[in-house]
């Protein structure tokens, strides 16, 4: 028995270490900031005081939590939407074909995600490739009908890039989850389900989605917790309006020099996200009872 | 081929492994350095810098002249490199922080006071950046650039010259194609400057009269860039923006259909410069870096490349007539008069702003 524990406890250390050292000890010392007040403009004094969450509580940043939210959750359910369908195709091509989907599928996680906000941009604005497009297209017509001169669509700067630009960067998390939860599934009872004479639409919700749905939640989180938190597609596609909680806090960090009330609303991200993922467990364990 | 989800453990080890070889690089690529310069420091330089905020060879020409490798990293605001000297210096010799920044470093005790006699070109600059409000004597900084914030506009779109703040502040006219600075003192500082206030001294009765000006405003507003207002306007994105002269006179060389003006109410300067920062640990290659680019062929071939006024006069003195008759570049007199810089007002101040500027774009 021992013996077996040797050779664990040897391959755990490092990576218990890493995590101790890089992740916990600083995590722990942003913890301690937001109990903290400004004293000075490089010291901050820990002096347990709950100034900073009361702060975080008042309707301003409250409004901007469920504005985020809101956000997040669009953002969640058109993956949801938009990805089940891809899902369920990749589990259903050959072995070959598989791994290339898969493949395309994380493709872009190869390409840094600033890069590909950039790129989005020149998509979008008003004189980026779909509007180039569309003008061409116009044109063409223009020169069979009379037309108004044309007016570019104002794609870019608005809530809806925001959330078109999360979609295209999480749908890869609601993918993958969806992917493994669908090709695990028992094939004879989706057969079984039409020879008893349910539909194709009936199978679908009531056989499909039930036994993938440990796969869905998994996939609505690990989604939904980092849209919560973006903070660059915000900024770049965003317009006036766009502010979510993130951008808050980086400029409490940056420009307010304020970090221990950015600490307090990083920190309150983090119990809703820890409330997320305790909940996703609870259902869990109760499926499995 | 069957997966947990994304993060699977093979992933995780994947990414540690790269973490690793990334380590490893840098260790190489310290230690590699061992050789020595002239004055008994180590012949290196790590130099912290603005983007495109350099000449072409003017590092290069370090290595010539002196010997010693300069390392330059980027950051892209102020509060980044606060916010990173904050916490102890990680190792920069030469820093570029603007006037307001100067002031609260110094207050913060982040800087190294400059030895003015290994500067000995600090006799080419302009007499009028010999004695500045932020730093007195000149005791911690050497100025690199200055520049000044109006109105980049678009000839074709816009009335004649727009040449009041009212346009893009509290006016319906360009709805939709205007964009603001997102930084929130400068917002609030040219909101009070087009209330006719200085852009210090603003109490906080102030700050929520510009925060509903703006907040009324935000309908008409397309965006808030952060300091690529030049590239909204060159792409068409926008008519009208807040940004640097020197910025607008660098689109200006490729769209002759755009143009600049400062606001007939005054606006804000501002000026980078050149500090050593403290625990450098490399002070004698920092004054020789300081004294390298204050040189008058040095600063040339910076001027050249970024389009930017220089605060040095015998530097200007070599630019050719059309960079220092240049009414972007060097605004006239008139203009000027009504312009001030920003003081630091302690950090309570940067907080109200910051809110003020949060509530509008919340609201």
């Amino acid at each position: 028995m021992s013996s077996d524990r040797r050779p664990l406890a040897v391959t755990l250390a490092p990576p218990l270490f890493w995590l101790l050292l890089f992740f916990l000890v600083p995590l722990a010392v942003v913890w301690a900031y937001s109990f903290g007040r400004n004293a000075g403009l490089t010291e901050i004094e820990i002096s347990g005081t709950f100034a900073n969450y009361a702060r975080t509580l008042e309707p301003l940043y409250l409004g901007i939590f469920l504005k985020s939210a809101g956000v997040a959750g669009l953002t969640t359910l058109i993956c949801l939407v938009a990805g089940f369908p891809v899902a369920l195709a990749i589990t259903f091509a050959s072995d070959r074909a598989k791994t290339w989907l898969l493949l395309l599928v994380m493709l872009p996680f190869w390409t840094n995600l600033l890069i590909r906000t950039y790129a989005l941009i020149a998509v979008l604005r008003d004189e980026g490739y779909v509007n180039f497009t569309l003008e061409w297209i116009w044109a063409r017509l223009g020169s069979i009908w009379t037309l108004p001169p044309f007016v570019p669509l104002e794609l870019l700067h608005n809530n809806a890039a925001v959330i078109f630009g999360l979609v295209y960067v999480h749908l890869p998390f609601m993918v993958l989850p969806l992917y493994s939860a669908l090709d695990r599934l028992d094939r004879s009872l989706i057969e079984a389900s039409l020879d008893l004479g349910a539909g194709q639409l009936r199978t679908m919700l009531r056989v499909v989605v039930p036994l993938a749905l440990p796969g869905i939640i998994s996939g609505i989180v690990i989604t939904f917790i980092p849209a919560l938190g973006a903070y660059l597609t915000p900024d770049l596609l965003g317009g006036p309006d766009s502010q979510m909680i993130a951008n808050v806090i980086e400029r409490q960090f940056k420009r307010a020099n304020d970090w221990p009330f950015g600490a307090a609303l990083s920190f309150i991200l983090m119990y809703l996200t820890l409330i997320m993922i305790a909940v996703q467990a609870m259902t869990e364990k109760r499926k499995a009872r | 081929m069957s997966l947990n989800g994304p993060f699977n453990r093979r992933t995780m080890l994947g990414a540690l492994g790269v973490a690793g070889i990334g380590l490893t690089f840098m260790e190489a690529g310290c230690s590699k350095t061992a050789e020595k310069a002239a004055n008994g420091e180590e012949a290196k330089l790590n130099f912290y810098n603005w983007d495109t905020y350099i000449g072409k060879t003017t590092l290069a020409d370090f290595k010539k002249a002196a010997g010693v490798d300069v390392n330059m990293s980027l950051f892209a605001t102020n509060d980044e490199l606060f916010a990173k000297l904050k916490a102890g210096n990680p190792g920069f010799d030469v820093v570029v922080p603007s006037n307001e920044f100067v002031t609260r470093m110094a207050e913060a005790g982040l800087l190294e006071e400059l030895d003015h006699s290994l500067i000995p070109n600090f006799k080419n600059v302009d007499a009028a950046f010999l004695d500045p409000p932020y730093d007195p004597k000149r005791k911690y900084s050497m100025p690199y650039t200055w520049l000044v914030l109006g109105l980049g506009y678009r000839k074709s779109k816009v009335d004649g010259i727009p040449d009041s703040w009212k346009w893009v502040f509290d006016s319906d006219k360009y709805k939709g194609r205007i964009a603001l600075l997102s930084e929130s003192a400068d917002l609030i500082r040219l909101g009070a400057k087009y209330k006719g206030h200085s852009v210090n001294g603003i109490d906080q009765a102030m700050i929520d009269d510009i925060g509903a000006m703006l907040t009324k405003q935000k309908p008409n507003i397309k965006a808030f860039h952060e300091d690529n207002g030049q590239d909204m306007l060159l792409a068409k994105d926008v008519d009208i923006v807040i940004e640097y002269n020197g910025d607008i006179a660098q689109v200006m060389k490729e769209d002759p259909d755009l143009a600049f003006v400062i606001p007939r109410e005054g606006s804000l300067i501002n000026s980078d410069t050149l500090v050593i920062p403290k625990g450098a640990p490399r002070p004698k290659n920092a004054h020789a870096f300081i004294n390298f680019l204050l040189d008058a062929q040095t600063g040339k071939g910076i001027t050249e490349t970024i389009s930017y006024p220089t605060p040095n006069a015998a530097v200007k003195a070599l630019m050719p007539e059309s960079y220092r008759s240049n009414p972007v570049i060097f605004p006239p007199e008139s203009a000027m008069k009504n312009c001030e810089y920003g003081k630091f007002e302690g950090a309570e101040k940067s907080s109200a702003f910051e809110t003020a500027i949060t509530k509008m774009r919340a609201a």
